[in-house]
């Protein structure tokens, strides 16, 4: 074989590389660092206006309101990934989980009552992506259709009070029970353990095929960052953060919906990045006939990604339920334009074929703290709601002016 | 001469009542550039999009080294190694460049995409083509200029070991330098053993770079030239119809 003489962007020495990342950035290839800095913004503006925002409770308590958004989030990245938007997802969720507690509480066994509302994700995202892909129905409009009519069927279910109780204490305890403190400190060194071992895999693959590899320094500095960043977070975490002083009333540990979530979270990446269907999606997203002509199924992706914005949303469901303890007819209808503003702030691309999960997640915790910090100020719910479109009209203008200087094009074929 | 990569004989097509070819005769051979030119209507898209796959022939023979194949559907002509190259390139801009190259037909190892074999492949057939102007093959498209994805899309075709490769007016949308950078491509296809059957309007390109000059005129071939052995007003008295050249 013969030696390659074209780049591929991983040669170079750690100051090339860095200067390379850097004139990246200069063309408006951002990533997640404007949600990045919009965290960090917003924690030291409401750190400083209350002094309850810092303290170990809220910490806690960010990470539990930010994961059912953060969830619905990663749902509605899949249909915005191919240019698609799903308005009925927390519907979805919510009607799946009226089914989930009315049968429980009628006596069916609670799993199986919990399977049966992922029957109706699946359900929904096949005749929603149906409707879309092979009839040709715009998924606004369908998918408009299902936020209107799903709410009534929740009313169905329901009944006459409209609440329903949560009494599931597995399901109760996602967001009410925490780990031990070894137990954290275990998922930390297990996050530790794969994001190496997929650095080195990733390396292992390239030095096979005789290609260059990034300075090995990049995966120590990944590493690194995440031993320093995730361990403050557990040590935080594995702290009593009870106000109370009376001994045996501690409250401690990572919430337990944490593991929940980074186990979903990392499949979702995953398959978004390294599988086929991952790369159709993102094919479909770019340029649909392309993918065509390319032998990709485009209908196929395009109703499988439905399915599965249905079934994460319906994940986010699951936890709403946990946190809330009760099911109620207007469940889930909010949660989705928060969550399509999640995916913006975090540079998920509503034109399609263009964003990342895990910044999508960092979006959702842009929303959530924005939520959090607004209400320990003591601002009302109404300017909760306009500072958050706000902050949503201003990332899409960042994504938008961005674009613009990395020369792309926003037209869709 | 060696037996053609492909021979077309007697191949017609008519969409409802309008015959659009009316009994056409190709050669390709691989080594050689086959320019297809002829004024709008004359039928080389009909013919085209035939050769693909994409809309089967009425009648006719269609010789593939040699053997009659049918060729009913783009799966069967991509089978034996006919690939096409639209005009409008059909590349995804969000995509890197070795992403778009194995689009469709990407590689798995170990149940996950194989971006490193994939990367060294695509790499390798650039290089293959002498293309150099790439900054690095994980450049996303949307960064490249026209020339560069022209590029992109005739490797993309090389990778999926073609031995027939056809360009629909490869430099249509180029300025100079781009196209004299795709036509050097071109030639280079051929240098490395490729038949190529290039459609364009561009007489002065098909001068530069073509072996041979096939002629419709109104859905028949009326002339199949050696480019040495003709000249500029000779191809355009045929395309335009004024001179008649008998068939054999």
């Amino acid at each position: 074989m013969s030696e390659l003489t074209l780049k591929t962007g991983q040669e170079g020495t750690t100051a090339e590389q860095f200067r390379a990342y850097l004139s990246r950035l200069r063309a408006g290839d951002m990533g997640a660092l404007p949600a990045v800095g919009a965290l960090l913004v917003l924690v030291a503006l409401f750190g400083s206006l209350s002094p309850y925002f810092l303290s170990l409770i809220n910490f806690a308590n960010l990470f539990v309101q930010a994961a059912t958004l953060m969830m619905m989030a990663a749902a509605l990245v899949f249909v915005i990934l191919i240019g698609e938007i799903d308005l009925s997802a927390g519907v979805t969720a919510g009607t799946g989980m009226a089914i989930f507690v009315k049968l429980q509480i009628g006596g069916m066994n609670w799993i199986l009552a919990l399977a049966l509302a992922f029957v109706l994700a699946l359900a929904t995202g096949w005749v929603i992506g149906t409707f879309v892909a092979r009839i040709g129905v715009p998924s606004f409009v369908v998918s408009l259709a299902f936020y209107l009519a799903f709410p009534g069927v929740m009313l169905w279910i329901l009944g006459d009070g409209g609440v329903l109780r949560l009494e599931v204490p597995e399901v109760s305890a996602i967001m009410n029970k925490n780990l031990p403190a070894w137990g954290g400190w275990v998922l930390l060194a297990l996050c530790v353990v794969v994001t190496t071992l997929m650095g080195l895999w990733d390396r292992a693959r390239r030095t096979k095929a005789k290609l260059p590899n990034r300075p090995i320094v990049f995966l120590f500095i990944k590493v690194a960052g995440l031993i320093v960043l995730g361990g403050a977070t557990v040590a935080l975490l594995n702290m009593n953060r009870s106000q109370s002083v009376i001994p045996g009333n501690e409250i401690m540990g990572v919430p337990l919906v944490i593991p929940f979530a980074l186990v979903i979270l990392f499949i979702a990446t995953f398959t978004l990045d390294r599988t086929r269907f991952g790369r159709h999606l993102f094919a479909v997203g770019g340029n649909p006939e392309a993918a065509r002509r390319a032998g990709i199924k485009v209908a196929r992706i395009r109703i499988t990604a439905f399915m599965v914005c249905s079934v994460l949303a319906m994940i986010s469901g699951v936890f709403n339920v946990s946190r809330i303890g009760n099911v109620e007819s207007a469940a889930g209808k909010s949660i989705v334009l928060s969550a399509v503003a999640a995916a913006v702030v975090g540079g998920v691309s509503l034109f399609g074929g263009r964003g990342r999960l895990a910044h999508a997640a960092i979006g959702a915790f842009v929303i959530a703290i924005i939520d959090n910090g607004l209400g320990l100020i003591g601002m009302s719910a109404g300017v909760n709601f306009v500072v958050t479109g706000s902050v949503l009209l201003i990332a899409a203008t960042i994504d938008a002016l961005a674009r613009k200087r990395s020369g792309g094009s926003i037209a869709r074929t | 001469m060696s037996v053609p990569v492909v021979q077309l004989s007697g191949i017609k097509k008519s969409f409802g009542p309008v015959d659009v070819l009316k009994g056409v005769d190709l050669v390709a051979h691989a080594g050689r550039v086959t320019a297809l030119v002829g004024d709008n209507g004359a039928g080389k898209s009909t013919l085209i999009k035939g050769l693909s796959g994409v809309q089967p022939y009425d009648e006719g023979q269609v010789l593939f080294e040699g053997q009659p194949v049918e060729l009913n559907s783009p799966r069967q002509a991509s089978a034996l190694g006919i690939e096409v190259v639209y005009q409008d390139l059909a590349l995804c801009e969000n995509l890197d460049i070795v992403q778009n190259m194995f689009l469709g037909r990407e590689e798995i190892s170990q149940t996950t995409l194989d971006e490193a074999s994939m990367e060294y492949q695509a790499a390798l057939a650039l290089q293959s083509l002498s293309v150099k102007t790439v900054k690095s093959v994980r450049q996303k498209v949307s960064s490249l200029s026209g020339g560069q994805r022209q590029t992109v899309a005739i490797a993309r075709s090389v990778l999926r070991a073609a031995k027939l490769v056809i360009l629909d007016e490869p430099t249509a949308a180029l300025g100079v330098a781009q196209t004299e950078q795709v036509l050097q491509l071109v030639r280079r296809l051929a240098d490395q053993g490729y038949a190529v059957i290039m459609i364009s309007h561009n007489l002065a390109d098909v001068f530069k770079v073509a072996d041979d000059i096939a002629v419709l005129y109104l859905g028949n071939m009326v002339a199949q030239l050696k480019t040495s052995e003709t000249n500029h007003n000779e191809v355009i008295g045929y395309i335009t119809g004024i001179s008649q050249q008998v068939k054999a």
